[in-house]
């Protein structure tokens, strides 16, 4: 019995230190966001340029109305694909060059909840800025949404989340390998996810074995779902939202469960090969 | 009662292409034991191993032969027990994010060693004074100089109550203010932490013999001596080292020639002096001779306690810098 009890006070001190740790490493991104009041301007009003361009090219077709809808909610969801992509997975080279990362590594916490811990602050100021975005948008052109399920919408959006950032860990963990060099995997993923997602128009049309393919990205189904429950009366989703809530569940674990496998295998590769420190430090 | 015991450590690098390729030997068969209550200090030239070492006892690096334990527990299997130990602080270091304060940056640090909030702030603010930067805990890192940058590591490194610490060149381009500071700070924190241990590696011969109970020399990835530093400079006694001040020495190298050994920088009014171990003082006739004959000047030569300088002169064969 007392041994049980020091188990589960072990693993409950484990949970506490991780949790700790997430915090911690959460707080510099949520912060940094008040510190920085630039981003007002580049993060809010420079996607409604890019938003704009396509609207624009959906009213001069007289396409429907919940189009302009669709763009603005793949315009505020860029700013998660980035953030993943360049903030997220990028950020384990940055927090090499400036001496983080050994530090990380040292401490007696799983890279993963250092992960989270970005991922989470990431998400938070991420919204902000998504939030921001899409009322900008809701102002200029006037869109009109109307909300068929919110508790579905909420799960979607949550767990397209924790998928999007579950895959961000696992790109992570090439940066904390190959470095620098890795961004031209980001570079290269950049574009093509904004076409293969439908950031800009409904995904179906890209026909179904492509849509398919595209739905092992994450904001690919999570786009079409909260589309689909934000514009009930268009008919214009790939598959029921509810298939695309139990898919995105499915692709939390699978990233979650791979971001760790490929953390831990790339940090011992990192200590084998001397990667995870500056060459003169 | 050991602290760290290496046995046998070696590891190797694949050397770049463009550096030539192959393979490096950066730690050769190196076993040593440090006890607890010891500051154990790990001096060497650039590129001597001293680095590599630090980073296998915190984790960082996996050996490539031989064994390291830290604490009891071995580096590469029960890496996660050791860090639960350990922490480490380096010279030059950047670490931290600029648009967070003092304060936040260390208290961030600490939340990866399960500190609750309130006990972690409490100590940063006692250590931010200690090091004489609580003035400064509410300003953004990025505004901080070397110097206070350089406490603030400290901190982070000292504020999670490590069992053993390493500390890596910690004084490297400080003024020598800062300097102090912190050579007195581990001074008195083992004092009052006998069960706690240092282990330091620095270029700076006077704070090695300074701070440290023990000192290996390591060159070439191998440990060469390690004693303390009175059995170190003991090496000397039987040799006499001399200091020599001159002008219009068109070729230094010829007095390493006569003496066997000798380093020598230009000091401020353009002269070079020189620190040499003579074996034996009937030389510096000789030397005088080779002066003139040069047509230089000595203005003068001075015979000197041994130094753990002079000492690692005649181990390694050259200085430092």
């Amino acid at each position: 019995m007392s041994e049980m009890s020091a188990q589960s006070r072990g693993m409950r001190d484990v949970l506490l230190r991780n949790f700790r740790a997430m915090k911690g490493r959460a707080y510099p991104r949520i912060i940094g966001m008040n510190r920085e009041p630039s981003w007002l301007f580049f993060d809010t009003l420079m996607p409604i340029l890019s938003i704009a361009a396509f609207v624009y090219i959906y009213k001069a077709m007289n396409a429907p109305p919940q189009y302009i809808g669709y763009v603005i909610i793949g315009g505020a969801m860029t700013a998660y694909w980035m953030n993943v992509l360049w903030a997220m997975a990028a950020q384990l080279y940055w927090e090499k060059e400036i001496g983080n990362l050994q530090l990380y590594a040292i401490a007696p916490v799983s890279t993963m909840s250092v992960m989270a811990g970005m991922a989470v602050g990431g998400a938070f100021s991420t919204t902000i800025r998504a939030v921001s975005t899409i009322l900008v948008g809701i102002m200029i052109f006037n869109v009109k949404f109307s909300m068929a399920s919110p508790l579905l919408l909420t799960g979607i959006f949550v767990f397209t989340m924790i998928a999007l950032y579950g895959m961000g860990m696992m790109f992570a963990s090439l940066y904390m390998l190959w470095g620098r060099e890795a961004w031209h995997i980001s570079e290269v993923l950049t574009e093509p996810v904004y076409l293969l997602s439908g950031f800009y128009f409904p995904v179906k049309y890209l026909g179904t074995g492509v849509a398919t393919i595209a739905a092992l990205i994450p904001l690919t189904l999570g786009l079409d779902g909260m589309r689909q429950l934000l514009f009930p009366y268009a008919g214009d989703g790939f598959i029921p939202a509810t298939h695309e809530l139990l898919i995105l569940t499915v692709l939390s674990a699978i990233f979650l469960v791979l971001a760790h496998y490929f953390l831990n295998y790339m940090e011992t590769l990192a200590k084998k090969e001397g990667r995870l420190t500056l060459r003169w430090q | 009662m050991t602290s760290v015991k290496t046995v046998h450590l070696s590891r190797t690098f694949k050397a770049k292409k463009k550096d030539g390729g192959g393979i490096v030997q950066a730690l050769r068969d190196v076993s040593i034991e440090i006890n607890k209550g010891e500051i154990f200090g790990v001096l060497g030239p650039n590129g001597a191993g001293k680095s590599t070492l630090i980073k296998i006892l915190c984790t960082l690096l996996l050996p490539t032969e031989g064994k390291a334990y830290v604490a009891g527990y071995d580096v590469s299997r029960d890496y996660r027990k050791v860090q639960e130990k350990i922490n480490m602080v380096s010279g030059g270091e950047t670490s931290g994010y600029g648009l967070l304060t003092v304060r936040e940056n260390l208290w961030m640090f600490s939340q990866m060693y399960n500190i609750p909030s309130k006990a972690a702030k409490e100590n940063i603010d006692r250590l931010l004074k200690e090091f004489d930067l609580y003035e400064k805990r509410n300003e953004r890192v990025r505004t901080l100089s070397t110097g206070m940058r350089q406490k603030m590591n400290m901190i982070r490194g000292f504020m999670t109550d490590p069992e053993i610490i390493f500390l890596d060149e910690p004084t490297l381009g400080l003024d020598v203010g800062a300097s102090r500071i912190i050579r007195n700070f581990i001074t008195e924190w083992i004092r009052e932490h006998p069960e706690r241990t240092v282990l330091l590696t620095t270029h700076y011969m006077a704070e090695a013999e300074e701070l440290c109970d023990r000192i290996a020399i390591i060159d070439n990835g191998r440990v060469i001596a390690l004693e303390t530093p009175e059995n170190l400079k003991k090496l000397v006694t039987t040799e006499f080292p001399f200091t020599m001040v001159a002008t219009g020495v068109g070729h230094p190298e010829r007095v390493r020639e006569l003496v066997g050994n000798a380093t020598w920088k230009e000091n401020d009014e353009g002269a070079l002096k020189f620190s040499m171990i003579l074996e034996d003082e009937s030389i510096i006739a000789d030397l005088v001779s080779m002066i003139v004959e040069e047509k230089g000047k000595i203005i003068h030569i001075t015979k000197r306690e041994p130094t753990l300088e002079d000492v690692f002169i005649k181990l390694v064969g050259r200085g430092l810098d």
